[in-house]
């Protein structure tokens, strides 16, 4: 299989006032083209940094990324990013938004138009096109964020918990929307939550992080038919597969806090 | 290479929605908050504001002609309007004059004003020394200045001109500054993850999220503007709407004077209704 994502060893550490922070020590991860790769892991532990490690906006402090057979160094145009807010500009209207990305990378837009405005469809925004973000939903403006990620037809797209600031009926919602994105376009795609019902509800593979310095604890191939049948999340078999990863964390914890390495942070199992 | 990707480094951006504050903001001058809390009224709320005018212009005309108040002291508002319209021929040329001199002021101070907010604020240490002296600039009255310019440059056109773009431009730069300096790292980084360059990130995002406070400074600016226009004709020379104030006050010539007054005034509220249009225009999305 074609590995469009390899991690090696990276590390982060930032400076900050109360000296240095080791974020993400030593994590190591491999995504194989079309495949969809969730990592979890408790509040604080590095996700957001080792997502961003990859943007090439926020370089690690040592180890490798390569992505699509080249080290990782600047942002790159095979590289879609969603946020964990939508962070759209507030003086475009929503198609304006949507072509931002053509409109720096200095694309024709002409020639995305059509699949655009079937990816606008698909995610229900029709009709919508001339409004501006202020008169948006969140859950609305997270949609166009994510077919702004997807304007200019990346390979690999990259999401740090895009649906942490929406409210619980409407998570659900975007996750069965990012699925029928994902089968529908084919996308390599890395999902970061802090939810492990919703990694497993969407990945192939899970990555679990430790407490920080966030490294590898262990990884879960998800057993699940795809597409995942209706109400798979009320079945006894989903239901395991998340325990057994909250039973992992749990332990992990433990075992940090046993050798005095832990540091405490905010965590809990329900999440 | 510009300053966001050291920042952009060390910190991964908050994507905390900013509040739009710009009318909030302090400027320099409240009348800038003013420009922004204009807001569409009702048509009760218009009805009222004529009603206030009415009986004020109503009182006044009252009780100077009950009172027999002399001309040269307060003449009736019938006698400015009848002053106005009977001398109009005679102030035309130096009602031109005064808006030469603004306006051509006002482009050429509002220019330089905005091009070394928008690049200045790229250079943040020459900014730290340069600011103090743009301070000055800012809070001694540029009329003081107009005497010694008459001096070395005559009575012409020229150093009102050079007063104007003084006054007019550091309020520009001023305001502008801050504008440019509400950058918006979170926004930066989406611009910058599609590979903008410099100038694609100064004028795909910095500049319109500094459009708010730009356009405060275009308003205050034009109104010192105005101030200056007027105090430079008074100082020397023959022309111009500042001149025909001193003239008429000096032969006592009310009626005259307050025409000229109201002329002046209409200028001001001309400048705040053009600059209150296009701040809506520009930045309907900020409210
Ligand atoms: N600029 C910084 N300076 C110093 N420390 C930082 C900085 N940014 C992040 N950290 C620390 O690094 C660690 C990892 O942060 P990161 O945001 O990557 O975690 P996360 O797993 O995404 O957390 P969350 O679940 O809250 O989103 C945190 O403990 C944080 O306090
Ligand atoms: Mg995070």
């Amino acid at each position: 299989m074609v590995k469009d994502i390899i991690v090696e060893n990276v590390s982060k550490t930032y400076d900050s006032d109360r000296g240095p922070v080791e974020a993400v020590k030593n994590f190591s991860m491999e995504v194989e083209k079309g495949d969809f790769v969730a990592i979890v892991g408790p509040s604080g532990c590095g996700k957001t940094t080792l997502l961003w490690g990859l943007t090439g906006l926020h370089p690690f402090t040592s180890g490798k990324a390569i992505i699509l057979d080249k080290i990782v160094d600047k942002p790159r145009q095979s590289v879609g990013i969603v946020f964990q807010q939508a962070n759209l500009l507030p003086w475009r209207n929503l198609i304006q938004n949507i072509y931002f990305p053509l409109e720096i990378m200095g694309k024709n837009i002409k020639e995305y138009k059509s699949k655009i405005q079937d990816l606008i469809k698909s995610v229900g925004l029709d009709g919508f096109e001339n409004h501006h973000p202020r008169e948006l939903s969140g859950g609305m403006q997270q949609r166009a964020s994510i077919i702004r990620a997807l304007s200019f037809d990346p390979q690999i797209l990259l999401m740090d918990e895009p649906f942490g600031a929406l409210d619980a009926y409407t998570r659900d919602e975007m996750d069965t929307l990012i699925l029928e994105l994902w089968e529908k376009t084919q996308k390599t795609i890395v999902f970061v939550t802090h939810r492990i019902e919703e990694a497993v509800y969407l990945a192939n593979k899970v990555y679990v992080m430790t407490a920080r310095p966030g490294t590898n604890s262990a990884i879960f191939n998800i057993d699940l038919p795809r597409p995942r049948p209706e109400g798979i999340t009320m079945e006894m078999r989903y239901f395991n597969i998340v325990a057994e990863i909250k039973r992992k964390i749990v332990e992990d914890v433990e075992k940090q806090k046993k050798e005095g390495k832990y540091k405490s942070q905010a965590y809990s199992t329900i999440t | 290479m510009d300053s966001y990707d050291k920042e952009l480094e060390q910190k991964v951006p908050d994507f905390e929605e900013k509040q739009d504050t710009h009318s909030k903001e302090i400027s320099n001058l409240n009348i800038s908050s003013a420009a922004y809390s204009t807001q569409i009224r009702g048509w009760k709320q218009t009805v009222g504001i004529i009603a206030v005018a009415i009986f004020v212009i109503g009182l006044w005309e009252l009780l100077v002609r009950v009172l027999n108040v002399p001309d040269f002291i307060l003449p009736p508002p019938s006698k400015i309007i009848v002053a106005l319209v009977t001398s109009f021929p005679n102030i035309y040329q130096h009602l031109l004059f005064t808006l030469a001199e603004l306006v051509s002021g006002y482009l050429i101070g509002a220019a330089v004003g905005l091009i070394m907010a928008a690049v200045l604020t790229q250079m943040p240490f020459i900014e730290k020394i340069i600011t103090p002296y743009i301070l000055i600039l800012v809070t001694t009255p540029t009329i003081a200045l107009v005497p010694l310019l008459m001096l070395y440059w005559g009575f012409g056109i020229g150093p009102r001109i050079f007063a104007v773009a003084l006054a007019t431009g550091p309020m520009v730069m001023i305001n502008a500054t801050t504008g440019f300096r509400r950058t918006d790292l979170a926004k930066i980084a989406l611009a910058k993850s599609y590979g903008a360059s410099t100038f694609q990130i100064f004028y795909k995002i910095r500049f319109p999220l500094a459009l708010p406070m730009i356009n405060v400074g275009l308003l205050v600016g034009g109104i010192f503007g105005l101030i200056t226009a007027v105090g430079s004709d008074m100082v020397g020379g023959k022309i111009g709407l500042g001149n025909r104030i001193s003239y008429y006050a000096s032969l006592a010539r009310m009626s005259n004077f307050f025409a000229i007054i109201l002329l002046v005034a209409l200028i001001g509220i001309s400048i705040w209704i053009i600059m209150t249009i296009v701040g809506n225009k520009t930045t309907n999305w900020s409210e």
